[in-house]
C-alpha cells in the first residue's frame, strides 16, 4: 500500500475498517512522507512517538466504528494541544505548552483520530501567504517558489503534499478557503458558532471559525461532523442538534437556485478567473440548478470593514501576551513597562504589530465612532445584503480568490495588495455564513484555482451537497509532482 | 422630634461653599464562583490558589457568564428601586497592568444591566432621596503586592475575575454625614438582599469619591476630582473634608481646579494627585466579542422581584405600624437584617415597646462592649423575650432585671431559672409588704412623727428601708401605695 497516503480520507477509512491496512502502517507512511518533505516547512512540531503509540493502541482495539477511527491528523498550530507545544506561529509563544486541549481537537480525538503534528501558519493567523510565521514561510507543493496561501498555509501545504489525510484550519477572513484554493484542495469555513472557539488562540473573536481542509467534499463532511458541536465553554457557540453531514451527502441539486453576485466581478480581475466562474456556472446549470443574478451592494466595503474590525479585536486579544505568566519574556528593561515593551517588540513580528497598531488606533477615543462603530454598522449592511439574497437563492457561487498562488516574497512589501487577496472571502466572515472553496480548474500557468459556494447560516449540508455534485462533474485533477522528496 | 437644619458648608473668606459628592461604589457580588469562570471566590485563601486558566488569561480561554452573578445584580437593582435593563452589553476596558492578565477588564460601558434608581436616607433634618445613575457588572483585577520584596512586585490573582457591582450615584450627596448614611444604607439593602456582604475590611465594599465645590446658590457644578479606591467610611469622610477645603482654597486664591484622579493618603490625611485628565487612560472600550449581549426575560426579572425579601424601608414602616415604635427606634432596629429578625422574635413573645427599649439599651451596649454582633449574641431572642416579659408582668423590677441580664450574659442561663434560683422575684404580696412596712415604721417612730409634721422628703427614706429589708425585691409601686396608706393612718 505504498500510495495509501495519496488516497482520500474516506478511502483510507475504508481500508482501516476492512483491515487492509493498520493504523500503525498508515501512521508510518505519513511519518515517512513528512520526513521527506522538510523542505516544505509545513510542520512546526511533530508528535511521531505519541502518534505511533496511539496507532498501536488503536490496532489492538476491536472497535473501529468511530468517524475517524485510527486516523493520524496534523492540525494548525493555532489549536491548543495538551502537553504539545502550541506557538500560533509566533516567537511570543514559541515555548508555550498548554495544559489543555481545544474543544475542536478534542472532538477529533474523541472520534478516533490522533495527533500527528502541528502545522505552520501565519503569526496569530494574520496573513495570506504564511510568510509572517516566526518559523519561516511554507512552500506550496504546487511549485517550490510559491506560497501555499494563508493563514492556514501549513495545513494546505501538508494536505496537498500527502503529509496528513485531512486537516483543520481556522478562517477569520479567508484563512481556510484561500489556501485551499491555492493548493487545489477543499476548504470549508463553517457558520460562526458551529465549531467551538475554546482553546484556539484568538485572532478576531467575532470572525474566527475553525473548519476542515480535505481532499474531497465527502472528506470535508466527515471532518465537519467530527469537529463541530455545541460547547458551553464558548458563549458564542450555537446550541443545536448535531448533523450527520456525510450520511446525508446528496448530489441531486436539481432545481436549486444559485445566486451570482454581480459585485464579485472586480476591476482588473484576470480573465481566467472569469472563465473559471463561467465554467462553474455551466456545470451547476447542467446539473439542473437555476442561476439567478443577485446583488450584494455593500461588497466593496467588506475589505475596509474587515481591516477595522479584525485588527480592533486582535489588538485587545493579543494584550495578554505580556511575558508575565507564560510565553516569551524579554530579559531587557528596568521596570514593568519596559519589560512589556521589550517582550512585545521582540515577541511579535511586523504584521502582528501593524495590526495591533491599526486596531489600537481605530478604538481610540475620538476615532471610535468614525472607524469601529461605522465598521460595525457596515457589517450589519453586508449581513443584510446576504439575508436579502438568501430570500431568493439557496446558495451563492463566486470565485474563491482573485488569482492563483503567487511567488514567495512577491507581496510582502505591499500589505494592501496582500489584503486584496481576501476580497472574495472576507464578506462571508463578516456575515458569519458558511462557505466552501472547491478546486475548480487551473490557470494558464497550471496552478490551481478555486470556486466558492456561500450558504445560509447553518446550511452547511446544502453547500456540501452542491460541492459534492460539482466535484463529480468538474473533473479537477491535482497535478502535484513530489519534487521535494 | 424637632428637625435640625442641614449645616455642612465650607466657609471661605469670600463666601460659603456647598460640597457636591457623587460615589462610585464597588460592591463584591456574593457568589460561589467568579463572574466568568468557575473559580472559588472565598476570602483568605493562599495566593494564586483560586485561579483558573480563564482568570489568568491563557491563550484560547473564553469567558462564560455566571448566571447567579447576573441574578444578584438584578436583585440589587430591584432593591435600589431601579430600572432593570432587559438588554445589556459587556465591554472590554483595555489597559496594561501586571494584575490584569487579559490586558482588559470585562465591564459594562454604554449598556449597563441596571439603570436609574433611588435610595432614601434618614437624616436628622428629614429624609433625603439620593439618585442612582446606574449599576453595572464588572470583573475585579488581581492584587499587586509591592511591599513583600524590595526589588519585585508580587501578583495574587485570587481576586482576578471576581464579580463586582459598580453602583454609581448621582451627585446628590452634600456632606460626609450623608456619605456615611448612604454607604450604610446601600450596605443594609445589599445585606438584606444577600447580594454583598458589605465587609469593608475584606475589600467587599470600596468607593471612588467624586468631590466638587460651588458657592451656595450656584446652579452649575464646579470641576470635580475623583478620589480613587477608598475602603472605609471614615477615610471617605476625611478625604472629602480635606478635598473640599483644598478646592475652596484654590478657588479663593483665584486658581483653577484640575479635573484629575487623586489618591487619599491615610497616613498624612491628605489627597494627592495620581494622574491629570491629560494623562487619563484611553481605555478603548468596545463590546466584548467573546460574549453575546445579555438579554433578560421579563419573567426572570418578575420572578426575582417576587422572591425579594422585605427591604429596610418597608420593614421600618411596618415596625412603626405593627409594633408602635417611633421612627428612630424603627430605624435602628431595621439597620441590619439580623437585628430586625432578633427584634421580631423578641417582640412576638413579649411587650413590643419594652423589648425595643431594652434591646437598644442594655443588649446593644453589652454587644458593643464585647465586640459581638447580634447573630453571635450570648443571649438568645427567646431568653431575652422572657426577661422583658418578667419586667412587664411585674415579676421583677427594672433594677433587678439589670442584675438578671448580667447573670444571663455570664452564665448563659435562662432568666426564669436565674430569678428562681437566686430568689430575685419581686415581692408583690400586699400582706407581706404591709407586714414589712409596719415593722419599719415601728422601728422609726421619730421619723414617722417628723413626716407627719410635714417633712415629706422622708418618704424616700422609708422606701429605701423597704428596699433594703426586701433585698430590693419589693414591688416599688405597691410599696408606694401601702406606705402612703399607712403613713396617713
Amino acid at each position: 500500500m505504498s500510495n495509501i497516503t495519496s488516497q482520500s480520507l474516506s478511502e483510507i477509512l475504508e481500508s482501516i475498517k476492512s483491515k487492509q491496512i493498520s493504523s500503525l502502517e498508515l501512521t508510518q507512511a505519513y511519518i515517512k512522507n513528512i520526513e521527506n518533505a522538510k523542505k516544505l516547512n509545513s510542520f512546526v512540531t511533530t508528535t511521531f512517538d505519541q502518534a505511533l503509540e496511539n496507532a498501536k493502541k488503536f490496532d489492538n482495539k476491536t472497535n473501529n466504528e468511530q468517524l475517524l477511527s485510527g486516523i493520524p491528523l496534523a492540525v494548525k498550530d493555532l489549536f491548543c494541544t495538551e502537553n504539545v507545544k502550541t506557538t500560533a506561529g509566533s516567537n511570543i509563544l514559541n515555548n508555550f505548552i498548554p495544559s489543555y486541549e481545544s474543544t475542536v481537537t478534542k472532538n477529533l480525538w474523541n472520534n478516533g483520530a490522533f495527533l500527528l503534528g502541528k502545522l505552520n501558519c501565519d503569526e496569530f493567523a494574520m496573513g495570506s501567504s504564511n510568510e509572517t510565521s516566526f518559523f519561516g514561510n511554507v512552500i506550496n507543493p504546487v511549485g517550490d517558489h510559491l506560497v501555499p496561501g494563508g493563514s492556514s498555509g501549513g495545513s494546505s501545504s501538508a494536505l496537498a503534499a500527502d503529509l496528513t489525510p485531512a486537516t483543520i484550519g481556522t478562517d477569520t477572513g479567508g484563512s481556510i478557503r484561500q489556501p485551499a484554493s491555492f493548493t487545489g484542495t477543499v476548504g470549508l469555513k463553517p457558520t460562526y458558532g458551529l465549531c467551538s472557539r475554546w482553546g484556539i488562540v484568538a485572532f478576531a473573536s467575532s470572525l474566527d471559525q475553525a473548519g476542515p481542509m480535505t481532499k474531497t467534499v465527502n472528506d470535508c463532511s466527515i471532518m465537519l461532523e467530527a469537529m463541530s458541536g455545541f460547547d458551553e465553554k464558548d458563549s458564542t457557540s450555537i446550541n443545536k442538534k448535531k448533523e450527520t453531514y456525510s450520511k446525508n451527502l446528496n448530489d441531486n441539486i436539481k432545481g436549486l437556485k444559485i445566486g451570482i453576485p454581480k459585485e464579485y466581478r472586480v476591476d482588473n480581475m484576470p480573465k481566467e478567473i472569469d472563465d473559471l466562474w463561467e465554467k462553474g456556472k455551466k456545470i451547476l446549470k447542467d446539473l439542473g440548478a437555476h442561476l439567478i443574478d443577485i446583488s450584494l451592494p455593500h461588497t466593496k466595503y467588506a475589505l475596509p470593514t474587515y481591516y477595522i474590525v479584525a485588527p480592533a479585536e486582535a489588538s485587545s486579544n493579543l494584550a495578554r501576551y505580556d511575558g508575565v505568566r507564560y510565553g516569551y519574556r524579554s530579559q531587557k528593561g528596568k521596570d514593568l513597562i519596559e519589560m512589556y515593551e521589550n517582550t512585545r517588540s521582540e515577541g511579535f513580528g511586523d504584521e502582528v504589530k501593524r495590526r495591533i497598531l491599526i486596531g489600537t488606533y481605530v478604538l481610540s477615543s475620538g476615532y471610535y465612532d468614525a472607524y469601529y462603530l461605522k465598521a460595525q454598522k457596515v457589517r450589519q449592511l453586508i449581513k443584510k445584503d446576504f439575508d436579502d439574497s438568501f430570500m431568493k437563492v439557496d446558495a451563492i457561487l463566486t470565485p474563491s480568490t482573485p488569482n492563483s498562488a503567487f511567488k514567495i516574497g512577491e507581496k510582502t512589501n505591499d500589505p494592501v495588495s496582500m489584503y486584496l487577496n481576501d476580497i472574495f472571502t472576507v464578506p462571508v466572515n463578516l456575515a458569519g455564513l458558511p462557505a466552501l472553496s472547491l478546486p475548480a480548474g487551473l490557470d494558464k500557468k497550471g496552478l490551481p484555482l478555486g470556486l466558492q459556494l456561500i450558504g445560509k447560516a447553518l446550511d452547511e449540508q446544502k453547500i456540501l451537497n452542491i460541492g459534492y455534485a460539482f466535484e463529480k462533474n468538474c473533473g479537477y485533477k491535482n497535478k502535484i509532482k513530489k519534487w521535494w522528496s | 422630634m424637632s428637625k435640625e437644619k442641614f449645616d455642612y458648608f465650607v466657609n471661605g473668606e469670600k463666601g460659603k461653599y456647598e460640597v457636591v459628592i457623587g460615589l462610585e461604589v464597588h460592591a463584591q457580588v456574593l457568589s460561589n464562583s467568579k463572574l466568568f469562570s468557575g473559580s472559588s471566590t472565598k476570602f483568605g485563601a493562599d495566593p494564586n490558589k483560586q485561579v483558573s486558566l480563564i482568570d489568568s488569561a491563557f491563550p484560547g480561554m473564553l469567558p462564560v457568564i455566571n448566571e447567579e452573578c447576573v441574578k444578584q445584580a438584578v436583585r440589587t437593582g430591584l432593591g435600589l428601586n431601579a430600572k432593570i435593563n432587559n438588554y445589556s452589553v459587556f465591554d472590554r476596558k483595555n489597559y496594561f497592568y501586571a494584575d490584569l492578565p487579559q490586558g482588559y477588564q470585562i465591564s459594562q460601558y454604554k449598556n449597563p444591566i441596571v439603570g436609574e434608581g433611588k435610595v432614601l436616607l434618614d437624616m436628622p433634618y428629614g429624609s433625603k432621596e439620593i439618585g442612582i445613575e446606574r449599576l453595572h457588572l464588572e470583573q475585579d483585577a488581581g492584587k499587586s503586592i509591592h511591599d513583600m520584596d524590595p526589588a519585585s512586585t508580587y501578583v495574587d490573582l485570587n481576586r482576578s475575575g471576581i464579580a463586582l457591582m459598580e453602583i454609581v450615584s448621582k451627585p446628590d450627596l452634600r456632606s460626609p454625614d450623608e456619605v456615611n448614611a448612604y454607604i450604610k444604607k446601600l450596605r443594609t439593602i445589599m445585606r438584606y438582599l444577600g447580594t454583598c456582604d458589605g465587609n469593608m475590611q475584606e475589600g467587599s465594599l470600596r468607593a471612588d469619591v467624586n468631590v466638587s465645590v460651588r458657592k451656595v446658590g450656584d446652579k452649575n457644578f464646579g470641576t470635580r476630582c475623583e478620589i480613587k479606591n477608598v475602603n472605609s467610611i471614615k477615610f471617605m469622610q476625611m478625604a472629602i473634608e480635606y478635598e473640599a477645603n483644598r478646592q475652596v482654597e484654590l478657588i479663593e486664591d483665584g486658581k483653577e481646579i484640575d479635573q484629575e484622579t487623586r489618591l487619599f493618603d491615610t497616613k498624612k490625611n491628605e489627597t494627592r494627585s495620581m494622574r491629570s485628565k491629560e494623562d487619563a487612560h484611553d481605555y478603548r472600550y468596545f463590546p466584548d466579542p467573546d460574549l453575546l449581549p445579555l438579554k433578560l426575560e421579563q419573567k426572570l426579572i418578575d420572578d426575582l422581584k417576587k422572591s425579594l425579601p422585605e427591604l429596610p424601608d418597608n420593614k421600618k414602616d411596618r415596625f412603626i405600624q405593627e409594633y408602635g415604635l417611633n421612627s428612630y427606634e424603627a430605624n435602628v432596629l431595621v439597620s441590619e437584617k439580623e437585628i430586625s429578625d432578633y427584634y421580631e422574635e423578641v417582640a412576638k413573645l413579649s411587650d413590643k415597646k419594652l423589648a425595643a427599649t431594652w434591646m437598644m439599651g442594655d443588649l446593644f451596649a453589652m454587644l458593643n462592649d464585647k465586640g459581638l454582633n447580634i447573630y453571635n449574641s450570648p443571649i438568645s431572642a427567646k431568653d431575652f423575650a422572657e426577661l422583658v416579659q418578667s419586667i412587664k408582668s411585674g415579676e421583677i423590677s427594672g433594677r433587678i432585671a439589670k442584675e438578671v441580664f448580667e447573670i444571663m450574659v455570664e452564665s448563659g442561663d435562662n432568666p426564669k431559672k436565674i430569678i428562681e434560683s437566686k430568689g430575685m422575684k419581686q415581692q408583690s404580696d400586699p400582706k407581706e409588704l404591709e407586714k414589712m412596712i409596719n415593722e419599719i415604721l415601728s422601728k422609726n417612730k421619730d421619723k414617722v412623727d417628723q413626716y407627719k409634721a410635714g417633712k415629706e422628703k422622708l418618704f424616700g427614706f422609708f422606701v429605701g428601708q423597704v428596699m433594703k429589708l426586701s433585698g430590693g425585691k419589693a414591688n416599688p409601686q405597691l410599696t408606694n401605695e401601702i406606705l402612703k396608706k399607712l403613713l396617713k393612718g
